[in-house]
């Protein structure tokens, strides 16, 4: 398959980033609970987790970016780059493109926080930080609503696996957060 | 120009990621919390003693540049 | 104290009474009557329409008080016209704030002062409200104390209806916790936030209640200054020591015949201070100083012992805010301090790791060795965990109790071993002496 600027080359790179996306989006998650729970074993130190936690992160804006690019580049479909960040800026599956844009936006602020946290201060990285409960599901719902690989067998039972780790995971939290109390 | 840390205690929660990386310098007490052996970071650790100050999820550890000439 | 009640400026041959000459047995005295006793309160005339932003003018009093030695009757001992100087010396428009929450419950200086001669420590607050050049200031008690506020409120109003006080005073009431009355909580209550102790720096001299330079004094220091400024430094150092001037208030309890407050001469011998309250109603073994954050001594070691600031550490002690608690032989002294630490460990702010978790272990082994018999270990767990849990909090509340239990284990290291190795001794039957607020007059949590 040759690469061009027209056919399903870059179709296929769009598809194929935003699944690795989600999956770096999930492992991130995932880590971020495990910091906040305290996890910790013989060889695996918590500065690992949070560590992990940080590049899974970055890794995922990177992949964001090649999805953007890849999506904005794309001929056959006529979506502007700002789509990307401004819901309801483009014609092509506005609803659910939209939402990749929110979660878009909501994963530079959570990154972009966390890169200056220093200066911001932990009480308000904190507050801010609160939407990744939110900006997960939302880039869940733009992938499962853009529609093109959801009758994929493989893909469907990995979208499964990661709401099912991410629905136990927050669950988790949130008892165990609940439970230890405001201090 | 010496470099210095402490801990600030009340945002500190006891996630010990400090004294995995800098255990040269920090221990944890019996509930989790660090304890620093000496204040002062000598020239070999300081960029451990960075890593740390940025990996404390509460922002809790920090260094302060001190000059030679106070205390 | 002497029968006839002179005012301190026009008998200099008097030496005490001085802040308590105007009290009454009966009620609080009232503005006419503080001013027939002290005279008015001595504000220096402005000039008319200037408002300088800057602290020229504050020459005078700081001075005065520089010279006379005034120090803190907070409990720390920090020189008063230091600590006023470093408030000025940051830019921008100063706050007052006079602590009279008086936390440790074996202490009633401070609000015998508020409730009989309220005047005084208005005074007091007015005038160093001139001296930092404050446009605000706070009078802060605890939240609960509701006939106190009634009573405060009486007395800054009065004042008002005759525009005695430039800047208009504030009454504020914090929760009601023990580290409630430590300076940053004061200051993050002043600031909206709850009554815990704020980590620092910045410190309220540098950055206080909204973010301002702010001066916080004890209400008998505040008391202490307004005599200052009307009678001179030279007044103030006619009595007390050289290096420790002038009067402080104590308060005596425990195995005396008469506890009560008592107004001394700084350097005053613990002996003669437990005397004035009326001596020994048992034979005593040992006395406290300086409240829940000060220290024991035994008997004989304290009688002579000055108190002073120095005195008192010289010896192995704290003065802290002029409390003297005589403990008699047949109290325990392991089982008193026991219960001391358990409740200063559920006073804990719960901020900080060590103060948390480090003070009820504490708690637990001194009431084992107290109460059960230590088997031979005790003592030596509380010497591995006060290293853990001294100077690793944000404030000095872990600090006050390790402090004490060093003391006690100093002061009777006889008893300690007897308890680690054989056993409670008959003293913990005997009904508790140190107070501790019952548990329906406690907060618990944080709102």
């Amino acid at each position: 398959m040759s690469f061009s600027l027209h056919g399903p080359g870059l179709w296929y790179a769009t598809r194929a980033t935003g699944l690795v996306t989600l999956l770096l989006l999930t492992g991130s998650v995932l880590l971020g609970v495990l910091t906040a729970g305290r996890f910790a074993s013989e060889r695996w130190p918590r500065f690992l987790t949070v560590g992990l936690h940080r590049n899974l992160s970055l890794m995922a804006v990177a992949f964001l970016a090649l999805h953007v690019g890849t999506t904005v580049v794309d001929t056959y479909t006529s979506i502007p780059l700002t789509a990307a960040f401004i819901p309801f800026s483009s014609s092509y599956k506005t609803i659910w493109l939209s939402l990749g844009a929110v979660a878009c936006d909501l994963l530079l602020a959570l990154v972009i926080t966390s890169l200056v946290r220093n200066r911001l201060g932990h009480r308000t990285w904190r507050r801010v930080h609160w939407i990744a409960y939110a900006c997960w599901p939302v880039a869940l719902a733009h992938g499962l609503g853009i529609g093109t690989d959801r009758s994929t067998i493989w893909v469907f039972a990995l979208t499964v696996c990661c709401v099912a780790m991410v629905a136990a995971a927050a669950t988790w939290r949130f008892v165990t957060g609940a439970r230890a109390g405001a201090r | 120009m010496r470099h210095q840390l402490r801990v600030n205690p009340i945002a500190c929660t006891g996630h010990g990621m400090c004294a995995e990386l800098l255990p040269e310098i920090i221990k944890l007490d019996p509930w989790g919390y660090p304890i620093l052996a000496a204040p002062d970071v000598p020239r070999h650790l300081l960029e451990h003693a960075r890593r740390a100050v940025d990996a404390c999820p509460t922002l809790a550890l920090l260094m302060d540049e001190v000059s030679s000439k106070h205390r | 104290m002497t029968a006839i009640a002179v005012s301190p400026g026009r008998a200099p041959g008097v030496r005490l009474p001085r802040l308590l000459a105007g009290i009454s047995s009966y009620q609080p005295t009232g503005l006419v009557g503080h001013e027939q006793m002290y005279g008015p309160v001595p504000l220096p005339s402005r000039p008319a329409g200037r408002r300088r932003p800057g602290r020229s003018r504050a020459g005078g009093l700081v001075d005065l008080v520089d010279r006379s030695g005034l120090t803190g009757r907070g409990g720390a001992g920090y020189p008063t016209g230091k600590k006023m100087r470093s408030v000025i010396a940051v830019p921008g428009r100063a706050v007052v704030v006079a602590n009279g929450c008086e936390g440790e419950p074996a202490s009633a200086k401070d609000r015998l002062l508020l409730t009989r001669l309220p005047h005084l420590v208005l005074d007091g607050i007015t005038l160093a409200a001139q001296a930092v050049a404050a446009d605000e200031a706070y009078l802060v008690v605890h939240g609960r104390e509701a006939d106190l506020l009634a009573s405060l409120e009486d007395a800054i109003m009065e004042r008002e209806m005759l525009g005695i006080d430039p800047v208009p005073i504030i009454l504020a009431g914090v929760p009601n916790r023990y580290v409630s009355s430590e300076q940053s909580a004061i200051v993050q209550y002043l600031n909206g936030g709850p009554g815990r102790p704020t980590f620092s720096p910045p410190r309220p001299h540098e950055r206080g209640v909204k973010g301002r330079p702010t001066l916080v004094n004890n209400v008998e220091t505040l008391a202490h200054l307004a005599l200052i400024a009307r009678y001179g430094d030279r007044w103030f150092r006619a009595i007390g020591q050289p290096s420790a001037p002038g009067s402080t208030l104590v308060t005596v309890s425990g195995a005396v015949a008469r506890p009560g407050v008592y107004e001394i001469e700084m350097g005053t011998p613990i002996g003669q201070v437990v005397m004035l309250a009326g001596g020994p109603s048992e034979r005593l073994q040992a006395l406290l100083i300086g409240g829940y954050f000060g220290g024991w001594l035994p008997a004989e070691v304290a009688w002579q012992v000055p108190m002073t600031h120095a005195g008192l550490r010289a010896a192995g002690g704290a003065m802290g805010a002029g409390m003297v608690i005589a403990l008699p032989d047949t109290a325990c002294p392991l089982a008193e301090t026991a219960r001391v630490i358990s409740y200063l460990a559920e006073e804990s702010a719960d901020q900080c790791g060590p103060c948390m978790f480090g003070l009820p272990a504490l708690a637990d082994v001194l009431i084992d060795l107290a109460y059960q018999g230590g088997r031979s270990r005790a003592v030596d767990q509380i010497g591995s965990l006060i290293p853990l849990i001294e100077k690793r909090g944000a404030c000095r509340h872990p600090d006050g109790a390790t402090q004490l239990v060093r003391s006690m284990l100093r002061a009777f290291p006889g008893d300690a071993d007897w308890h680690d190795q054989q056993g409670p001794c008959y003293g913990v039957r005997r009904p508790p002496l140190l107070p501790v607020p019952p548990d329906d007059e406690r907060e618990w949590g944080w709102t």
